[in-house]
């Protein structure tokens, strides 16, 4: 199978609007379960109450936007080598959900930060160096609509891209590097690859299902995402006029 | 349900939370397939616009 088949968007443009209703389902029903898991099924926390079931968002769109990152930066590496044209497309096609995955991190935080810490906000590495992380999205996507030729605009966000990827580990190891006010990880994988978590297993399962609903909703916005971004640049060529010609009829 | 409601003394901060979320979500799917819908129908005008003028032609 030639797998950069898919990377034309001629063919990939058919291929997402098949995928995307699947992946849209997925979410739902996902979220439905997550959701039920995290309100009525996990137990109350015997030091914070109900308030750590902000955790059941918090935690999922967190890592979410932080796997969004890296996968955005592989797709504009990816570009950057190959020259294929849609992994830029990707790319950008990203951005947005990660960066509201990360506003959802940081406005959730710091509604459970105010209860428990007493403060909306301060200036520990792990929030300081998150908040980075917004503003390396802001700044990708602002770049990507102030160029208008959209070679050059590949090249300058994609190399943004790739260079605030430093910035990945530094979040996730802040916890352990500097004395933080944030908590370290309560879930982690053990040396033999099991899952060690200092919490009930329900907490786990919630936390878990809230990510796979996080997860396919991810997909399915970005191919919307995606297949917006094909049209826009393809406009002209015969695969969009053909398409358009048979829709019409 | 009251009580579900007030989570325990800290309803407004986990509602704040997951309404915030939600909203954020719905906001995002609504303008992702405005998007869609309204390039399609650009495309679409141009496309009838361009045959006409070749018909004139």
């Amino acid at each position: 199978m030639n797998l950069f088949k898919y990377a034309s968007p001629a063919t990939f443009y058919p291929l997402a609007g098949k995928m995307i209703p699947g992946f849209a389902i997925a979410a739902v029903l996902f979220a439905i379960v997550g959701l039920y898991v995290s309100f009525f099924v996990a137990p109350t926390d015997y030091q914070q109450s109900e308030a750590y079931r902000i955790m059941f968002i918090h935690v999922p769109a967190a890592w979410m936007s932080m796997w969004i990152y890296l996968i955005m930066a592989c797709y504009a590496a990816a570009g950057l080598i190959w020259n294929t044209r849609l992994s830029a497309m990707m790319a950008i096609s990203l951005a947005p959900t990660g960066a509201i995955f990360t506003v959802i991190a940081l406005w959730t935080g710091s509604l459970w930060g105010k209860p428990m810490w007493g403060t909306w906000w301060i200036w520990d590495a792990r929030l300081t160096s998150y908040l980075l992380l917004l503003f390396l999205y802001i700044g990708f996507i602002a770049l990507h609509n102030s160029i208008s030729d959209s070679r050059r605009a590949a090249k300058a966000t994609g190399l943004l891209a790739i260079v605030g990827v430093v910035n990945l580990p530094i979040i996730y190891f802040s916890v352990q590097w500097w004395n933080t006010l944030h908590q370290g990880s309560s879930f982690s994988f053990g040396e033999d690859g099991t899952v060690e978590a200092s919490m009930a297993t329900s907490m786990v399962w919630g936390l878990l299902l809230m990510t796979f609903a996080f997860w396919m909703y991810s997909i399915a916005v970005t191919l919307i995402r995606v297949r917006s971004e094909i049209l826009e640049r393809e406009k002209e060529s015969d695969w969009v006029e053909k398409m358009l010609s048979g829709q019409s009829q | 349900m009251t009580e579900f409601l007030a989570m325990g003394g800290y309803g407004f901060y986990v509602w704040g939370s997951y309404l915030v979320t939600f909203a954020l979500i719905v906001i995002e799917v609504v303008l992702v397939r405005r998007r869609q819908s309204g390039m399609l129908r650009r495309l679409g005008r141009l496309r009838r616009l361009n045959t006409e003028v070749s018909n004139e032609a």
